[in-house]
């Protein structure tokens, strides 16, 4: 514990150091707004520095553990070659494409504006570009309950994504954002998106982690989302990335009046996970149905955490998350149900169960209800096991192998979250590559499954039906 | 919807007096306000200890000056100055106690009017009682029967003095010195408690109860129960605590350590009752209490039941350490909060063994502007395999100026162990309320019937002694009391 | 006259539902109120039996020579007015014994009486469980928790025969049962009728009133009785169907 808070002190002052001798290039295009909230993050991050593993929300995770002293801050005007081969999971759907690799805006145009008033691009270009919209929006969801993570990304951040539907718009086309992380040693990324939905707008995003390589990184993402009145964002969640790679994906969502926010985060691959998400239902008649779904193995090693505060009467939430967990995985679900007093009529739902597959693998989950109101639907479980030994029994006397029996398990078992999946194509997809994941076939340190875009044929096929 | 009646009752019920609220006028014996190295060495030397004791209690306390008091809790509890608190307060005594005769008259009407007879005559039934006042035991009656029995049932002092051996053997190995801050003080200054030891095949035949009562002003309780159940031994156990209204706060921080051996079982029963503090949240005892039972040996089983109705905050978290193969252990809480108390209470579970059952039931009841939380830990270590737990978590509020909380911690470390949580919070429903109503059910008694029926799984646990106070505790605590 | 309803207005949450009401109940008498879904049948029920939320804005009830609007609703039923609930409530822990001899004290104490002695309700719980056919192991069951629609319904008349109101409300009793229960219902309630008591019942069917034959039968509609008669009006009604009374009164 001493040793990684003597690193995490390095790797403090290391991205102090960094902010002092970039601060004119970082800030250059900041408009006042921004310059403020960059001064008093920092001075935060200075005073406080990262959370250490004796913080109950950082209790058992293992993100802390990634901050070791050897990053490479990447240079702010870093160029990459796109002629790299890169096959994405997704990559022939009908979406709107952003690239970010290294957490910088990677394309020809760095801002594209549509006839419909939709903006999608470089959150940079944006802020520079739309300074007012920007500023109306940008730091507006920051969660009460700040940390160094936060902090040094709102302090350091450079560029990300940005993505804004106007007033009465629905975006044609889902928007994917894939974000690649390509280096050659050690960078400590920090990436700023923000998503804006005004009154009446809908949208379906796609974002994805991936890396190109097994070199080892920390990313350090945070997301601002704003869903207005009547507003519907989905948001889809696909990490998959090498076992080398830390990953901390914050995101941080602010709903107004009769809002619908649908997030699915399924996290395949990844050394280590961090997922924050914090829910601010601000305006009444708000939804929020957050999804989650993580199948790890080896070492690897996911941490949700969820916030959800219902701050006004009438609003609805549902959380489920599910896990598998292989070989020596470890897992840490993290939930919190926040029923402000006075939100009555308040439904709130939060639920996380997990397999566990071996001796060695880990679970620690807290779900977690505070509740101030009494006229309330709240519940929470959560439930650790293995797969139903009499369904696995009742499928081997019809005939089906034990290892197609427990893949069928398996796989009912994660459906349920990627059911919640609205988009078809990608829902397909994405139940193809669980399965491909639970037969040991998807692979992100597999270079040759990450770029073949001709799956393999598979034993065994799911009818849903049956299940 | 009109709640202005309900409001009238609430305001009626919070009027309610503790019906324990009264002081004994009783001639007392002190130590001098405050906390030293010669406080512990005075306390050991009043008590007539033999030098491992005092060893204990020493090594204690320097490990106590090096810990801060926690606050993990959700609880607003005030740091506490240990400076001002008398740490040892006895009634005089006239002489060694043996018989009723020689017990204080005072002392004997002051438990009569607890409704803890004393004098074994007048008990109805099979119960021995170890009657605690401020920091010394008054009498235990029934001694004789349980004797013929080779069970050992008296106050921790005098199990120090007539059976050294066994207490050495045993104190602290459940409930380290170390184990934390409340923990650390109770091993410096514990004054009495008592002392239970169930030999080898013995079914204990009276249930045993100890009833604490803190009398004395600026005075701490720091109670210490020791219970040894042997290979295949029985035993049934049942604590009880009051105390007078007082306008300041008062510190019990007890430690309880239970060990089961092979096939042994030991039931633990409390109904806390201690001043819950007034309807503005003054004055009320600082519950915070450290227990915990060790299934050491195979198939052995610890169960917890508790009725938490007292104290202005209560912090204690009855576990159970599951160390033998198949041991059992259970928790079953209900905890009621009224007015401004704050209790944060809930049990660990710790699954060492192989083929180890948990069980744990809450029910939380929160009303007037109170905080009621469970914080629960289920830990599966990676060797303990095959374990099972059930835990089922409720909350039920009356009234939106109080809050219900749950805060589980479920750590799983094996693949062939099966851990269930669940959660849910509700209030009493209209139409329930309506139903009796309807049947001619006045509302304060119909929310009383309600709630004892939402307790019901938990009040069923308790011995029959002790289950008809806790339902009419439960429903004098709350009548009424919905918003 | 024992129950006297006087052009009773009764609103929810601001919209009016019934809407100058008027109904005389004598002791000794059995009437019937029929009408299609949605008239305002359960919330003359309601409103008698002075439930919160119903809000009367204009009229009177009067009961046993009292006006009793705005009495609460535990003094009404100990004043004699059972209500069998359409949809009785489940009461986790709390069993049919504890709640009945709970109910019959609230009363005793109500009429200035002292506790019924134990034997005696023991006596009398399983008496009146015979009447309605209910089986021993019933008592120690919680209230309503799990039970079958006929046993909710069942429990409800045996509620009703120990508690032994001047006043019973049937609201739907006969919906979810099954011809036998159907038959245990109608027994109980004929078996409890008496000179001094009355009952009224509510219902959408004639079905029941083949057992329970009613002195006078009205018809609701749109929050008012629109139509009275005897025992035969039922009959034309299950005839004629509800569009009847619907169309003479466009």
């Amino acid at each position: 514990m001493k040793d990684n808070d003597n690193n995490s002190g390095i790797v403090q002052q290391q991205l102090l150091d960094f902010y002092k001798s970039n601060e004119a290039a970082i800030c250059a295009d900041d408009t006042p707004k921004v310059r403020v909230l960059r001064n008093n993050a920092l001075q935060r991050f200075q005073d406080f520095g990262f959370p250490n593993a004796k913080m109950e929300n950082w209790r058992n995770s293992k993100i802390i553990n990634a901050l070791h002293g050897n990053f490479r801050m990447p240079a702010l005007d870093e160029k990459h070659s796109e002629a790299k081969p890169f096959s994405c999971e997704l990559c022939d759907m009908d979406t709107e494409i952003i690239m970010l690799v290294n957490g910088v805006f990677s394309g020809e145009t760095s801002l594209k504006k549509y006839d419909n008033g939709m903006v999608i691009g470089s959150t940079r270009t944006a802020m520079k570009a739309r300074p007012d919209l920007f500023d109306r929006y940008f730091g507006t969801t920051m969660p009460a309950e700040t940390n160094g993570f936060y902090d040094v990304n709102t302090a350091l951040w450079h560029d990300g994504y940005f993505v804004y539907v106007p007033k009465n718009v629905a975006a044609e086309r889902p928007v994917q954002v894939i974000k690649l992380i390509d280096n050659e040693s050690n960078p400590f990324v920090q990436t700023r998106n923000l998503i804006i939905l005004e009154d009446n707008a809908s949208l379906q995003l796609i974002d994805c982690d991936d890396s190109f390589n097994q070199q080892s990184s920390l990313i350090n993402a945070f997301t601002e989302i704003v869903i207005g009145d009547n507003a519907s964002l989905d948001k889809y969640k696909l990490q998959n990335i090498n076992d080398n790679t830390s990953l901390l994906n914050s995101n941080s969502i602010r709903q107004f009046g009769n809002s619908r926010f649908r997030s699915n985060t399924i996290s395949f691959n990844g050394g280590m996970i961090r997922n924050n998400i914090h829910v601010a239902l601000d305006a009444e008649g708000a939804e929020a149905q957050v999804y989650g779904l993580y199948l790890m193995d080896k070492h690897q090693h996911i941490d949700n955490y969820l916030k959800v505060n219902h701050k006004v009467p009438n609003c609805t939430s549902f959380e489920k998350f599910k896990g598998i967990l292989d070989d020596e995985a470890s897992a840490v679900f993290n939930g919190h149900v926040y029923v402000a007093p006075g939100a009555q009529k308040t439904n709130a739902q939060q639920n996380n169960s997990n397999i566990i597959l071996t001796p060695k693998a880990k679970i620690d989950a807290k779900p977690f209800l505070e509740i101030y109101a009494d006229d309330v639907k709240c519940a929470h479980g959560t439930s650790t096991g293995q797969l139903d030994q009499e369904a696995m029994f009742y499928m081997q006397q019809r005939g089906i192998s034990k290892a197609n029996a427990r893949m069928l398990l398996m796989y009912a078992f994660a459906a349920e979250i990627s059911n919640h999946i609205a988009i078809p194509a990608m829902q397909e997809r994405i139940d193809d590559m669980i399965k491909r994941r639970l037969r040991g076939e998807l692979s992100s340190c597999d270079n040759c499954v990450l770029r073949c875009s001709h799956p393999k044929e598979y034993h065994f096929e799911i009818d849903e039906n049956k299940l | 919807m009109d709640t202005a009646p309900q409001n009238n009752i609430i305001n009626e019920v919070t009027n309610k007096e503790y019906e324990y609220g009264f002081v004994t006028d009783i001639e007392t014996d002190f130590v001098p306000k405050g906390l030293n190295e010669d406080i512990v060495r005075l306390i050991s030397r009043k008590k007539e200890e033999p030098e491992w004791l005092l060893d204990f209690r020493l090594k204690a306390f320097r490990h106590w000056l090096t810990l801060k008091q926690p606050n993990w809790g959700h609880l607003h509890l005030p740091q506490i100055d240990y400076q001002d608190i008398i740490y040892y307060a006895a009634p005089k005594k006239r002489s060694e106690k043996q018989s009723l005769d020689e017990v204080d008259p005072e002392l004997l009407a002051t438990f009569d009017k607890l409704g803890i007879s004393l004098d074994e005559q007048k008990r109805l039934s099979g119960v021995a009682v170890d009657a605690v006042m401020d920091s010394t035991s008054v009498k235990t009656t029934f001694q004789d029967t349980l004797s013929k029995h080779g069970i050992i049932f008296m106050s921790f002092s005098e199990a120090v003095k007539n059976h050294p051996d066994l207490v050495r053997k045993h104190l602290g190995t459940v409930v380290p010195y170390t184990d934390n801050f409340f923990a650390a003080l109770n091993s410096a200054v514990f004054s009495d408690g008592s002392f239970c030891y169930i030999p080898k095949g013995v079914r204990c035949p009276l249930e045993l109860s100890t009833y604490f009562r803190i009398n004395a002003a600026n005075t701490g309780q720091f109670e210490r129960t020791l219970i040894v159940a042997e290979e295949g031994a029985y035993v049934s156990y049942m604590e009880g605590c009051t105390a007078p209204q007082r306008d300041e706060n008062q510190l019990h921080a007890a430690i309880v350590e239970i060990i089961a051996e092979t096939d042994a079982e030991v039931k633990y029963s409390t109904v806390q009752n201690w001043y819950p503090g007034d309807k503005n949240g003054k004055g009320g005892v600082y519950n915070l209490v450290t227990k915990r039972g060790l299934c050491r040996g195979d198939r052995s089983k610890i169960s917890w039941t508790q009725v938490e109705t007292g104290s202005a905050i209560t912090w204690k978290y009855p576990g159970c350490i599951l160390k033998g193969d198949h041991s059992v252990g259970e928790f079953y809480s209900v905890a009621v909060t009224n007015n401004y108390q704050e209790a944060d209470t809930g049990t660990k579970m710790i699954h060492l063994g192989k083929n180890t059952r948990s069980t744990i039931i809450s029910k939380g009841i929160s009303s007037g502007h109170s905080q009621n939380s469970y914080r629960g830990l289920v830990r599966v270590a990676p060797n303990a395999i095959n374990a099972r737990n059930y835990s089922q978590c409720d909350s039920l509020l009356l009234g939106d100026q109080c809050g219900a909380h749950t805060w589980p911690y479920v750590q799983c470390g094996n693949e062939s162990s099966i851990l269930e949580h669940e959660a849910t919070t509700s209030k009493i429903s209209e139409d329930q309320l309506f139903y009796c109503q309807q049947r001619g059910i006045p509302t304060e008694k119909a929310i009383g019937l309600i709630v004892n029926g939402y307790a019901k799984d938990v009040l069923n646990k308790l011995p029959m002694e002790f289950a008809v106070e806790a339902q009419k505790l439960l429903s004098i605590t709350l009548e009424g009391s919905v918003g | 006259m024992l129950l006297n309803i006087k052009n009773l207005h009764v609103s929810i949450g601001g919209k009016e539902i019934l809407k100058g009401l008027n109904l005389g109940v004598n002791e000794g008498e059995i009437h019937a109120i029929m009408g299609p879904n949605g008239t305002g049948k359960s919330t003359l029920a309601a409103a008698i039996t002075g439930r919160e939320g119903y809000e009367i804005t204009e009229g009177e009830i009067w009961y046993k020579g009292k006006n009793i609007v705005g009495m609460s609703p535990d003094d009404r039923a100990n004043e004699g007015i059972f209500l069998s609930f359409q949809y009785p409530v489940e009461i986790p822990g709390v069993s049919i014994q504890n709640f009945m001899r709970t109910a019959i004290n609230a009363k005793r104490e109500y009429n200035g009486q002292a506790p019924i002695p134990t034997v005696d309700f023991l006596k009398m719980m399983k008496e009146k469980q015979a009447m309605v056919e209910i089986t021993e192991k019933l008592q120690n069951r919680f209230v309503n928790v799990g039970f079958s629609g006929g046993e909710k319904k069942k429990n409800e008349i045996f509620q009703m025969a120990m508690l032994e109101p001047s006043l019973a409300i049937l609201d739907e009793t006969d919906s979810g049962l099954d011809i036998d229960a159907l038959r245990i219902v109608a027994n109980g309630v004929n078996h409890l009728h008496r000179p001094d008591n009355a009952f009224v019942v509510i219902t959408h069917y004639q079905r029941l009133l083949d057992y329970i034959v009613p002195d006078f039968v009205h018809v609701m509609y749109d929050g008012r009785i629109v139509k009275s008669g005897g025992k035969n009006l039922a009959l034309e009604l299950e005839e004629k169907g509800y569009e009847w009374i619907k169309e003479s009164n466009l």
